[in-house]
């Protein structure tokens, strides 16, 4: 395998609803502003691209990726779709990362969309949900929130995590999008609003869940001679994992813990793996990422962290299983302040802050989650950190980090069935 | 669709600037759209958005898994035991995940514990009509894996522990789905 270069990226901004467009001119948004952000880059250098949207049920219409293709001029060039859930987004990405690393493609586009408003919200949720299994799961009571509420129940039985720690996750996510003008929802807000607002499935409320969105997004991956070539700035990606668990959570096992470099057996002496409190595939593609990354020790080796925040909960469970922090320690994380920007004030009495900003962007709570696109979303806000250009393209510098030499993205599906996690780095 | 009063707001008479109408599906058939005379003004036109409804009849087969669904009909939980390693599933697979091999229909105890639970104030389309329900993974003695099902009989969350035991009931009439089975609190 060679090495592989994120070159540019681009976002359409994320919106409860873009009638004005359909999903073929969202794309050529993104696409247009990731072409404009290298204008060394010419769409006939572009060797094949990769799509990513997540439901058939949303687009109604089959084989929607070429025709985003088509629209974009990429024709006769190779393209694929990749879908794998919530998780579409990010297993586009490493089918791009694939085409480059193989030797296939010297330069490829991955892009990204979903257009989730064309039906209500409540036919959203039974489209969702239909990604949980249709004999046994979905027919009792499928809803997505539903499921994370469980799981999140039995984070808080086995190691005592609260309400008000995940509230602060969303107070966090609202507050960093706040100075992101590509995100859907920018809110000051206190525990207490989140808490009060309106219970969805208990003990998750509105706040505590990301929202639906229509959105694209655009990200060119090229190898290192095309990389240099095109841009003085390109981010190295430097690891990447996958994993997979079952899709009913009523299979997952009660085993032993997946150890990450920096635990020990003798950390978890009677806990039951994963359960439904925990995400082995997370963890299975954080190990495979930082293995090939050479990372030991995640917290200090890496700057900050771009995770699929869909729930509050999700986003505490995800802490450990990157091991940022161990098992059961998540809702203390949050609570003293570590995954918080160390230059925004949140209102809020944190005792550590900002060991290692997690979703400096606003994640999918603040930013929205148009599925196909949020994974790559991910990746083009991480490589603005890296490159040190976020002021360029959100307007204002309020969420550059000073020291963002290094981030992880994270893409996540169903109740954790595909996880997705890259690492990303300054390459030049 | 409704929305319900959270329970902590009500009571006392409150302004909510933020209250909205529910959008709805409903609205009038056009069948005519204004056009300008100068096709330079089309791209500041307004999206035209249709309704375009999606019906459809499936003939679906549980395959392999249908003698679950005949086991609700008859007031058993059927699961699964592996031949081979002895891994015990509560929601029925033909072949162990562990080991590959065939397993084999076993009859569960109608006694359970709850794993873990939730309060759905709202759902998908198909299940708002049943909110608030409560959903909950069972785990009995001796399985290894978990059951999906709804609880009935308490009024709220603040009424479910983890832990807690639960007895499965069936529906006399079945409907061929998982949900012929639903669990009520042992008293």
């Amino acid at each position: 395998m060679r090495p592989v270069y994120m070159v540019s990226g681009g976002v359409s901004k994320f919106e409860k609803a873009r009638p004005d467009a359909t999903f073929q001119k969202m794309v050529k948004e993104a696409f247009d502003y990731t072409m404009g952000d290298v204008p060394r880059l010419k769409p006939s250098m572009i060797d094949g691209s990769v799509a990513s949207y997540f439901s058939d049920h949303f687009t109604r219409q089959l084989m929607a990726g070429i025709m985003a293709t088509d629209y974009l001029g990429l024709c006769p060039k190779p393209n694929k779709r990749i879908e794998g859930g919530g998780a579409t987004g990010g297993l586009c990405f490493q089918g791009a990362w694939e085409a480059v690393a193989s030797g296939r493609m010297d330069v490829c586009l991955a892009f990204g969309f979903e257009t989730m408003s064309h039906v209500q919200t409540w036919k959203g949720n039974e489209f969702i949900a239909l990604a949980s299994d249709v004999n046994f799961d979905y027919p009792v009571g499928g809803f997505y929130s539903g499921y994370y509420a469980m799981m999140v129940n039995r984070h808080m039985h086995e190691f005592g995590t609260t309400v008000e720690q995940l509230a602060m996750v969303s107070v966090k996510n609202h507050m960093n999008a706040y100075d992101n003008p590509y995100a859907q929802k920018r809110k000051r807000l206190t525990i207490q609003d989140v808490r009060n607002s309106e219970m969805v499935a208990y003990p998750l409320t509105l706040l505590d869940i990301c929202v639906m969105s229509d959105g694209a997004a655009a990200c060119v991956l090229a190898s290192e001679e095309m990389a240099f070539k095109l841009t003085d700035r390109p981010v190295k990606i430097t690891g990447v994992g996958t994993g997979t668990d079952m899709m009913r959570m009523a299979d997952r096992p009660h085993g032993d813990v997946i150890l990450a470099p920096n635990e020990k057996k003798s950390d978890y002496r009677n806990l039951k793996y994963p359960g439904v409190h925990s995400f082995r595939a997370g963890r299975s593609a954080g190990l495979q990422a930082y293995k090939m990354a050479g990372i030991t020790d995640p917290i200090r080796e890496i700057d900050f962290v771009e995770l699929h925040d869909a729930y509050t909960s999700s986003e505490i469970q995800t802490y450990e299983d990157l091991a940022l922090c161990k098992y059961g320690e998540g809702g203390k994380f949050v609570e003293e302040g570590h995954p918080f920007m160390p230059q925004i004030e949140y209102g809020l009495k944190l005792k550590t802050k900002g060991t290692i900003p997690v979703n400096p962007s606003g994640g999918l709570i603040a930013c929205g989650h148009p599925v196909g696109a949020t994974g790559l979303m991910q990746a083009v806000f991480a490589f603005w950190q890296i490159q040190g250009t976020i002021k360029k393209h959100y307007g204002s510098g309020e969420l550059q980090l000073k020291k963002a030499n290094r981030g992880l993205i994270h893409s996540h599906a169903g109740t954790g069935t595909y996880v997705t996690v890259s690492i990303m780095e300054r390459g030049w | 669709m409704a929305k319900k009063i959270d329970s902590k707001t009500a009571g006392s008479p409150r302004f909510n600037p933020a209250a909205k109408l529910d959008e709805v599906m409903t609205g009038t058939t056009v069948f005519n759209i204004p056009f300008p005379k100068d096709l330079n003004a089309l791209k500041g036109m307004s999206p035209i958005v249709i309704k375009h409804p999606y019906f459809v009849e499936y003939v679906h087969s549980y395959g392999q898994d249908s003698p679950f669904f005949a086991g609700l009909a008859n007031k058993k939980i059927l699961g699964t035991r592996c031949g081979k390693c002895n891994y015990t599933y509560a929601t029925p697979r033909m072949h162990c995940t562990k080991c590959g091999k065939e397993t084999k229909w076993v009859e569960l105890p109608q006694e359970g514990r709850v794993h873990t639970f939730t309060t759905c104030y709202y759902g998908s389309e198909e299940f708002l009509k049943d909110t608030p329900f409560h959903l909950v993974l069972v785990e009995f003695d001796g399985v290894d894996t978990l059951l999906l099902a709804r609880l009935i009989g308490v009024e709220g969350p603040e009424d479910i522990k983890i832990g807690m035991k639960v007895r499965a009931k069936f529906r006399r009439n079945s409907q061929l789905k998982p949900t012929d089975v639903y669990f009520v609190p042992v008293a």
